[in-house]
């Protein structure tokens, strides 16, 4: 049996006297895509805002490669590989797409690195190269988004959490989104990604978990709940 | 003709220090949205350590400067570190009067220290008057407003180009988003407060050698300019701050010339009135508006 890469256990999280997340666990195995899908509201985001350490849980534990990062900071978390994706994209306004990508690799020391990961990004994704002097503000939503995906790849990352990373682009640019996270799985970092559009996630994930009202209530791989009667119905729009 | 010449560059001058001062309110606002209005009590004890250094260790009046700065820049650090980082998530009004409450602090501490009355501070540095046409300036001018031309390219190379400035930009921006690229928020705030303190103290230290005299209520009208030209310049826009610093001082000497001096704080408190009911961004601030 391979050794989950991000465990989760028991995880509850508050926000104020709303549980927003109740005693969660899954686990996500090194290269796989794993999706947490669920209406709005179900608790996604949270659960990775408590993963990246923006949020503190209540109880539970969550593990990255065997080690508790429970008391870890934020920034040690980045360092050691985990590396999240906010929703909204949130790319700093004001300054370049390549001040934002640097601004991906400030946990990485080595200056080579820099290089190699520029070098990455930029093949990666063209139109960053193209616009790497303009102000990040004046990208498109979908271009905004690969910056925002780019810039964590600078982080050289090895599990990389995307939090809707599909939300209110355009049709193309959606499936550019999609193939582009299994580009990233294939380069051998492993997905953790939360979606509203279930279908798409579904199709190239290995595994899923459903969430409802901040619990874990179906789980399986991506084609098994794709097939569900009940994960069709609930959100795949029947 | 030469009047007017001789009066922009009192102004100038002035504002210089008005410019040292504003850019460490609108550095400080663009990180935490704080006006830090302890922040005229900083100039005020920057030019205090001045004080010590020049009189007391009888320090040349540069390396004076520079160790004023340095003290200062602790002292920032450790006031934010007292008295608004443990109220970083209490409503921001919380923080306002904490801050008012340290600037009481640091100005009756220091009447009740060493006594309210004005010092005068050592004239480290002999005067000289250069005539150009009908035009004087000292070199003590010509000092105040290299040097602060100096520390300006100084942060803007800080701010631009290095890390810290990076990351000082990227928490202004977006706190949350400057987290997960693994930037340790407290510590770029500290190193803000560090860096517009030290500033705070070139300008106390500097107007001491202007006016020759120094006392512990001396960062209280400055300091409330100072956050005017930041608002005139666009709060949080650090080109704005200079720019705002400059206006005010210029704008005062001006009234001053044309025979309003008794008017001359009312004139620069009026433009805060006027810029705050017609253009609150200021000068150089854009109104805010996101792409989605």
């Amino acid at each position: 049996m391979v050794e989950a890469v991000l465990r989760v256990e028991n995880l509850s999280v508050n926000y104020g006297a709303i549980k927003a997340v109740q005693n969660v666990s899954f686990s996500v195995n090194p290269g796989e895509i794993v999706t947490l899908i669920g209406a709005n509201g179900a608790g996604k985001s949270t659960i990775l805002r408590t993963i990246s350490g923006l949020e503190k849980p209540v109880t539970g534990n969550m593990s990255f490669e065997k080690q508790s990062i429970n008391h870890m900071s934020s920034e040690k978390r980045v360092s050691s590989g985990i590396v999240h994706v906010p929703e909204g994209r949130r790319v700093f306004p004001g300054m370049t797409v390549q001040e934002n990508l640097q601004l991906g690799a400030f946990t990485v020391a080595n200056k080579n690195q820099h290089k190699v990961a520029y070098n990455n990004v930029y093949e990666q994704f063209p139109i960053l190269k193209t616009r790497r002097h303009q102000d990040a503000a004046t990208l498109s939503g979908g271009e905004q988004q690969m910056l925002a995906i780019g810039r964590a790849l600078m982080a050289n990352p090895k599990i990389i959490l995307l939090d809707e990373p599909s939300m209110g682009l355009a049709p193309l640019y959606i499936k550019k989104i999609f193939a582009i996270i299994q580009q990233i799985r294939d380069t051998g970092v492993t997905v953790l990604v939360i979606e509203q559009n279930a279908n798409q996630a579904l199709k190239i994930a290995d595994r899923g978990y459903v969430i409802e009202s901040g619990q874990i209530i179906a789980t399986g791989t991506g084609a098994e709940l794709l097939s569900s009667d009940e994960v069709r119905a609930s959100y795949l729009g029947g | 003709m030469s009047s007017i010449i001789q009066q922009l560059i009192n102004g100038l001058i002035l504002g210089s220090v008005y410019a040292l001062l504003a850019l460490g309110y609108t550095m400080v606002y663009g990180i935490i949205k704080l006006i830090n209005f302890a922040h005229g009590d900083v100039y005020m004890l920057g030019a205090y350590f001045g004080y010590f250094f020049i009189k007391v260790m009888h320090f040349n009046f540069f390396i004076a400067l520079v160790l004023s700065m340095f003290v200062s820049a602790l002292l920032g650090m450790l006031i934010e570190f007292i008295a608004y980082r443990p109220l970083r998530q209490s409503p921001r009004i919380a923080v306002l009067i904490s801050a008012l409450g340290v600037s009481f602090l640091l100005e009756n501490g220091m009447s009740y220290l060493y006594g309210s009355d004005k010092r005068a501070f050592p004239q480290a540095i002999k005067t000289i008057q250069y005539h150009f046409g009908g035009i004087q300036i000292s070199n003590i001018q010509l000092i105040i407003i290299s040097t602060a031309v100096t520390l300006m390219i100084v942060l803007t190379i800080i701010v631009k180009r290095t890390k810290m400035g990076r990351a000082m930009r990227a928490v202004s921006a977006d706190q949350e988003a400057a987290v997960l690229m693994g930037i340790n928020v407290n510590r770029t705030i500290s190193f803000t407060f560090a860096i517009g303190s030290a500033l705070a103290a070139a300008g106390g230290v500097l107007i001491g050698l202007y006016y020759n005299n120094i006392d512990p209520l001396m960062g209280m009208t400055p300091g409330i300019k100072a956050f005017v030209a930041a608002v005139l310049g666009g709060i949080g826009i650090i080109p704005g701050a200079a720019l705002g610093g400059w206006l005010i001082g210029i704008l005062e000497t001006l009234t001053q010339a044309v025979g309003l001096s008794d008017y001359k704080d009312a004139v620069v408190y009026g433009i805060l009135i006027v810029i705050l009911l017609f253009k609150p961004t200021g000068i150089l601030g854009k109104n805010k508006r996101e792409k989605v």
